[in-house]
């Protein structure tokens, strides 16, 4: 097994004794297979204790170790220090506020993510006794790729829409919005449209496409956003070009 | 928690320098100014049709100068590349369902290609090309 020397620079913050972040470096001695998280680990373990960051799982399903790998968001978990060079910089994810080194503060994602409704709103109550709610597998086909978010918010890093205007719902969200909404159980498309189809919601997204590019995980949310952005505009020309359709 | 939470500042005209996703993606969005000014172009030669034969002549003289012919070259580039752009991103944003599985994407690429041609078919035929 070879080792390698790579410099890692961390940017830190400590809210009690700074007035903004600087750049801290170290040295260490990373194993040909570690990926990014072992090396920052590594650090905590054996050069400086008081570094902070988030993490759990170590196999790309948590999504808590999301953070910036030579600017882009990357998990750290997933992200091997072979396909790095030497020298590494490592950040908390961009567009959100820095609560402590590489921890972030999530309430804005987290908050957002209540209001698009992210959960079943039957069609009609069934009871237990009234058996399952069926589907098919092509009806569960037709959403199962948004299903696969795990909120690891590199996609609210990569958006710059997100970052030059906060209180646009964002990727994740919206793209979860979207799962449930092509659910065939699911009847809460109006009440989501009210968050979804707005100047905040789907007409925020220029488009940029670097949500779905930067997803460790394949969900395509700026795919999901566009698909909304054309039912919410089939939706306005039924209502007003067929006043007498329910939309 | 004690302490404040950190906001880095996102600098409101130059974020776009800082990553080549960002620099190809203002590229593309800049694309649509000369096929802004096409448009306008077009209007005002419908414009001057309206008016007559004299001021049709006027607007059509006016289309050769090299100068003229020098932007329609420009905005005909960028229309290509606006185009392709956008016709490479149409998988994601319309996805069709076929029972269990997508239509590929190269057939929704495809699809927009052939309707492309289909139409500029159409319109050279009525302009009698």
């Amino acid at each position: 097994m070879s080792e390698r020397q790579v410099e890692v620079e961390i940017l830190r913050y400590d809210p009690e004794t700074d007035q903004a972040p600087k750049l801290q470096s170290y040295s260490v001695p990373c194993q040909e297979e570690w990926v990014v998280l072992d090396a920052i680990t590594y650090i905590k373990d054996h050069i400086d204790t008081t570094v902070s960051f988030r993490w759990s799982c170590h196999m790309a399903v948590c999504g808590s170790c999301g953070m910036m790998v030579n600017g882009e968001p990357a998990l750290s978990c997933k992200s091997f220090l072979r396909d790095y060079p030497d020298k590494i910089r490592i950040e908390p994810l961009a567009h959100f506020p820095i609560v402590r080194d590489l921890v972030v503060q999530l309430d804005d994602f987290m908050e957002k993510l209540n209001r698009v409704k992210p959960y079943i709103i039957p069609k009609e109550k069934k009871s237990v006794s009234d058996g399952q709610h069926k589907q098919s597998p092509a009806q569960l086909k037709a959403f199962k790729q948004y299903t696969l978010c795990i909120n690891c918010t590199l996609c609210y890093a990569a958006c710059p829409q997100y970052g030059l205007v906060p209180d646009f719902i964002g990727p994740a969200a919206m793209a979860l919005a979207h799962r449930y909404n092509l659910d065939s159980r699911d009847g809460g498309r109006e009440q989501r449209q009210e968050v979804v189809a707005t100047d905040e919601g789907v007409w925020e997204c220029s488009f940029v496409g670097a949500c779905s590019e930067v997803c460790p995980k394949q969900v395509d949310p700026a795919g999901a956003i566009q698909q909304m952005k054309i039912a919410s505009t089939v939706d306005w020309y039924k209502e007003h070009l067929m006043p007498w359709s329910k939309p | 928690m004690s302490g404040k939470a950190y906001i880095r500042e996102m600098p409101k005209t130059t974020w776009w320098l800082s990553h080549s996703r960002y620099r190809r993606y203002v590229a593309r969005e800049v694309t649509c100014i000369p096929i802004g000014i096409y448009t306008a172009v077009l209007i005002w030669g419908l414009m001057r049709l309206s008016q007559g034969a004299a001021a049709w002549e006027g607007f059509i003289e006016a289309l050769n100068s090299p100068l003229s012919i020098l932007f329609h070259l420009v905005a005909f580039v960028f229309a290509v590349v606006h185009t392709i752009s956008w016709f490479n991103v149409t998988p994601s944003a319309m996805r069709v369902q076929i029972g269990e599985d997508f239509a590929p994407g190269a057939v929704i690429i495809g699809a927009h290609y052939t309707g492309w041609v289909v139409v500029s078919l159409i319109v050279l035929f009525m302009a009698g090309v």
